[in-house]
């Protein structure tokens, strides 16, 4: 007997809540026009959302970052509302650059750590008013980021799903953005940000980005998302704007020496390895270290490494004799003995050499920076050829565009 | 130079027994010491006050019975005036509508009122108690071990547990690890049988926890019970003459022979901290005053949140402090008598000792099941002291004081205390009459003090150790997880009182110890 029961079906709002397993990956607000674009139907889950690898074609989507305007939709990145008259005195708390100097108009880039100075992730703080800022970030952080709350006049919501987020990169984003009747947005240093108004909301741009380039973001309440998309793309239209996915914006960052928290680092929430920790020298995020500011979360153990000489890694810039890229290639010194790993790897158009991000064991890559190899295991029809490669350590980023910072920025 | 720009090598905040320890050995040491009491009275929950005219009673703490060897001995205390012999130990008397049994000396030497069965049941599970504990006892008297970061002492501490481990015997160490974590209640009935005795253990084992008898790792408040010993002998217990706070007197004169200046009535309103470290205190009247090492013998998440401020921390140490555990359920109450109760079966000696009621280890763990849920114990458990009996000069010619902790008074009363106070009050006086007929009608001064009355009069957050002193919250892990060494994140801030390890009761150890760091730290 193959009897079905009936099971009602319940209207009530904790059902409805259940029903989220239905859609496996979350649309963002541009989703429409993605999905139009997405020939190759190249996914991936970012922070739960449905984001795309490529769109069309992923030299094309990396030399328009470069060479036109590229648009990124970064939605579903972790935003956080974070507002009150001790805002300010809330972030500087917990976040390790010193927030009292961030002047409201102006963004910076910092990153935050738990007690025992471990990078809990990077990210950018928006100061929209002198009381009102927004935490953007790779990870989810709200219970963290509750907790620090107490006893500060503050609150601290997450608004991932409220606003929608763009991308708008490359040689002739300004132009485009001028043409598309934001006025002003010619006054926007690099770091900058004002509100616009767009149908009847705000859209706040920044000149802002994640690829070494001319740039900006662009931040819209979720329902002005589609308008704000189509308002660009008609304004670009003659200056080469095109949706790109993560592999272009990838190599764009990895040029501009940009490190991913959970590709580059492992994030100290997610490390299960007591050794995957990581301070913020230890992937070159020790310029943001300011003992001289108030107390903020991990001070006390940041600066007692320091002292004690307990700072076991560091993240480095390779530049990697030949062209094949060193993608998770071992490194060695002396062609023999492990010293770390490359995190993230490529030929580089622009800067015309092989470039890596690594994570080396002090002293090597500190004080020790001769003698470095890396071990590239290039698959060639079904075998591997293994390729034993001379490393150098070099600065970043790889590479700097004069286009980035340039005041009043270029017209194309 | 005003007083304020005098530089003090340490300041203690709180003037408790601990506190005063503290201050007393960094004294010692050769600091010049600075005290700081909020109240009129150095001595905390250790004082000895009036509360009817002509009647003084200990303020909290009503029996010594853990006062650590080493601060009698290092402070002197005894030529400070303390005398402890053992003429003085006062046995335990469980109270019972079927005659009382009575434990005498150091916790049940001898034990009376019971068959003859009961009492070689009792010698052996006394023995074992007492064995038990004294593998224990260096951890509960010592700092606790850092995990992180061991120096040799503390090896060599760890090492002769083990050894003292190893000395019981296969057979002893596979039972003391069996019955570690175990609930008094379970252990009881595999040994014991007679109701009276084991209501009595039980109580013990919970007094001061929110723990009932069949609540797992009840066991361990025995144990830490047992740890603790006065006289050179484990488990037992003295009515001080002059109540508690003669022993506070004693490490009072200790502390000012040593060169500590004591200034009463000073609350300190914070901590100052100047890039990551402790330099000094803001009293409550706007005072400042600068020191190289400051020692806060005030409760942990006062002295956190409210001194310090959640500002100048980690946000994960704010989290582990604001999660101490700090929920008490135990009142005091202090009966002004017009003469000495009579407890029917009772002997004199028996009267100037601890008298307990507590007639089954069910009934126990009854009185306790209502607090779970914000009630108090319809029939409270207590331990009864008359300390006039002890000491004359504690009451008017002819009449007596009565001192009792009793359980359980949850802190969070459903009702809130203002209205349930007069309801628990009469609850206690009904048990009082059926042990003590006639009781009710010679009262001539009530004092009862909830939870939520120690926690003002006392300033003592929530819970009279100052935490739970439970598992979780025990060594390694008091007040908090990786600062359980009198240390804190700030540095030159350190904690001296009960919320440390080993925890509560008059015993002096967490301020000796946090001393002993200071020193040993050098700061």
């Amino acid at each position: 007997m193959n009897h079905h029961p009936t099971i009602k079906p319940l209207a009530d709002a904790r059902t409805a809540a259940q029903s989220h397993f239905r859609t496996l990956r979350l649309g963002t607000p541009f989703q429409p026009r993605i999905d139009a674009l997405a020939l190759k139907q190249d996914w991936y889950n970012w922070a739960g959302y449905r984001a795309p690898h490529s769109l069309w074609d992923e030299e094309l989507e990396y030399f328009a970052i470069r060479s036109q305007a590229a648009l990124f939709d970064i939605s579903p990145m972790t935003k956080y509302r974070i507002e009150g008259p001790d805002a300010e005195a809330y972030l500087d708390r917990v976040t390790l650059r010193d927030v009292t100097k961030l002047k409201p108009g102006r963004v910076h880039y910092t990153a935050w750590c738990d007690d025992d100075g471990f990078v809990l992730d990077d990210g950018t703080l928006f100061r929209l008013s002198p009381t009102r800022f927004r935490l953007c970030s790779q990870e989810r952080h709200l219970p963290w980021l509750l907790d620090s709350a107490f006893r500060y006049d503050v609150t601290v919501e997450e608004e991932t799903e409220a606003v929608a987020g763009l991308a708008l990169q490359g040689p002739t984003s300004f132009a485009i953005l001028r043409d598309a009747g934001f006025a002003g947005v010619e006054r926007l240093k690099i770091f900058d940000l004002a509100e616009f108004a767009h149908e009847g909301a705000t859209v706040t741009i920044s000149r802002t980005g994640f690829t070494g380039d001319l740039g900006y973001e662009l931040f819209v309440p979720t329902d002005k998302a589609l308008s704000l998309w189509d308002r660009l793309m008609a304004a670009g239209e003659l200056r080469g704007i095109r949706a790109i996915g993560y592999t272009a914006l990838n190599r764009a960052r990895l040029e501009a020496g940009l490190i991913v928290a959970n590709a580059d680092f492992t994030a100290a929430e997610h490390a299960i390895r007591a050794d995957r920790l990581r301070m913020p020298d230890e992937i070159g995020l020790g310029f943001m270290i300011d003992p001289d500011k108030g107390h903020f979360n991990g001070r006390r153990a940041i600066l007692e490494a320091r002292s004690k000489k307990r700072l076991r890694h560091v993240l480095v810039g390779l530049e990697i004799e030949g062209n094949i890229p060193a993608e998770h290639a071992i490194v060695y010194y002396r062609k023999s003995q492990e010293v770390g790993l490359v995190s993230a790897a490529m030929w580089s158009p622009m800067a015309k050499r092989n470039i890596a991000l690594a994570s080396l064991q002090r002293p090597y890559g500190d004080t020790i920076v001769d003698d470095l190899w890396v071990e590239i295991y290039a698959m060639r029809e079904l075998q591997y050829q293994k390729l034993m490669k001379k490393a150098k350590v070099v600065p970043r980023p790889f590479i700097k565009l004069d286009r980035r910072t340039a005041n009043p920025p270029a017209d194309f | 130079m005003t007083s304020s720009e005098l530089n003090w090598d340490a300041i203690v905040i709180g003037g408790g027994h601990n506190g005063l320890v503290a201050a007393a050995m960094l004294a010692k040491s050769g600091r010049r010491v600075l005290l700081l009491e909020a109240g009129n009275e150095v001595g905390g929950a250790a004082r000895t006050e009036e509360f009817a005219p002509g009647f003084r009673v200990s303020a909290v703490a009503h029996l010594l019975n853990r006062l650590h060897p080493d601060v009698v001995k290092t402070l002197e205390l005894e030529r400070h005036g303390l005398t402890i012999e053992r003429g003085n130990f006062v046995p335990s008397v469980a109270l019972s509508k079927n005659g009382p049994l009575t434990l005498h000396g150091a916790y049940g030497e001898v034990l009376t009122g019971a068959s003859s069965a009961e009492q070689s049941a009792w010698k052996q599970l006394r023995a074992q108690l007492l064995r038990y504990a004294g593998v224990l006892k260096p951890f509960l008297s010592r700092r606790a071990p850092d995990l992180g970061n061991m120096s040799l002492a503390e090896m060599t501490g760890l090492g002769q547990t083990a050894l003292a481990l190893k000395r019981l015997g296969k057979e002893d160490m596979r039972d003391f690890l069996r019955v570690l974590l175990m609930n008094v209640y379970d252990l009881l009935d595999e040994q014991l049988s007679d109701d009276r005795l084991k209501g009595l253990l039980a109580f013990d084992a919970t007094l001061g926890s929110h723990l009932g008898p069949r609540s797992p790792t009840s066991l361990l408040g025995l144990y830490y019970r047992l740890a603790g010993e006065i006289g050179g002998l484990a488990g037992a217990q003295v009515q001080p003459k002059g109540g508690m706070g003669a022993v506070v007197a004693a490490i009072r004169a200790a502390a000012e022979k040593a060169g500590v200046s004591i200034r009463h009535a000073s609350p300190v309103a914070r901590v100052i901290v100047e890039k990551g470290r402790a330099v000094g205190v803001v009293t409550q009247s706007g005072e400042t005053l600068r020191a190289k090492t400051v020692v806060s013998a005030i409760n942990p998440a006062t002295t956190i949140l409210d001194l310090v401020g959640p500002r100048e921390v980690d946000t994960g140490f704010v989290r582990k402090v604001r999660n101490i555990r700090m929920k008490g359920d135990a009142a005091k109450l202090h009966l002004a008598l017009d003469r000495p109760p009579q407890f029917p079966g009772v002997d004199a000696a028996g009267h100037k000792g601890r008298l307990v009621i507590a007639p089954s280890p069910d009934h126990v763990e009854r009185a306790f099941n209502p607090s779970k849920y914000g009630a108090f114990s319809p029939e409270p458990v207590m331990e009864i002291t008359l300390p006039s009996l002890v000491d004359a000069s504690l009451a008017p010619c002819g009449a007596c004081v009565l001192s009792a902790v009793v359980q359980y008074a949850p802190y969070a009363l459903k009702e809130g205390w203002t209205a349930g106070k007069p309801l628990f009050l009469k609850a206690i006086m009904a048990q009082l009459e059926i042990y003590a007929p006639g009781i009710g009608a010679t009262v001539r001064h009530a004092e009862l003090l909830t939870p939520a009355d120690i926690e003002a009069r006392y300033r003592m957050p929530g819970h009279w150790h100052h935490g739970e002193l439970q598992a979780d919250q025990m060594l390694m892990s008091r007040p908090v997880s990786g600062w359980s060494g009198y240390d804190t994140p700030l540095e030159g801030l350190f904690l001296a009182g009960a919320g440390s390890h080993p925890g509560g009761g008059i015993s002096g150890a967490p301020g000796l110890n946090a001393a002993r760091r200071i020193i040993a730290m050098r700061a």
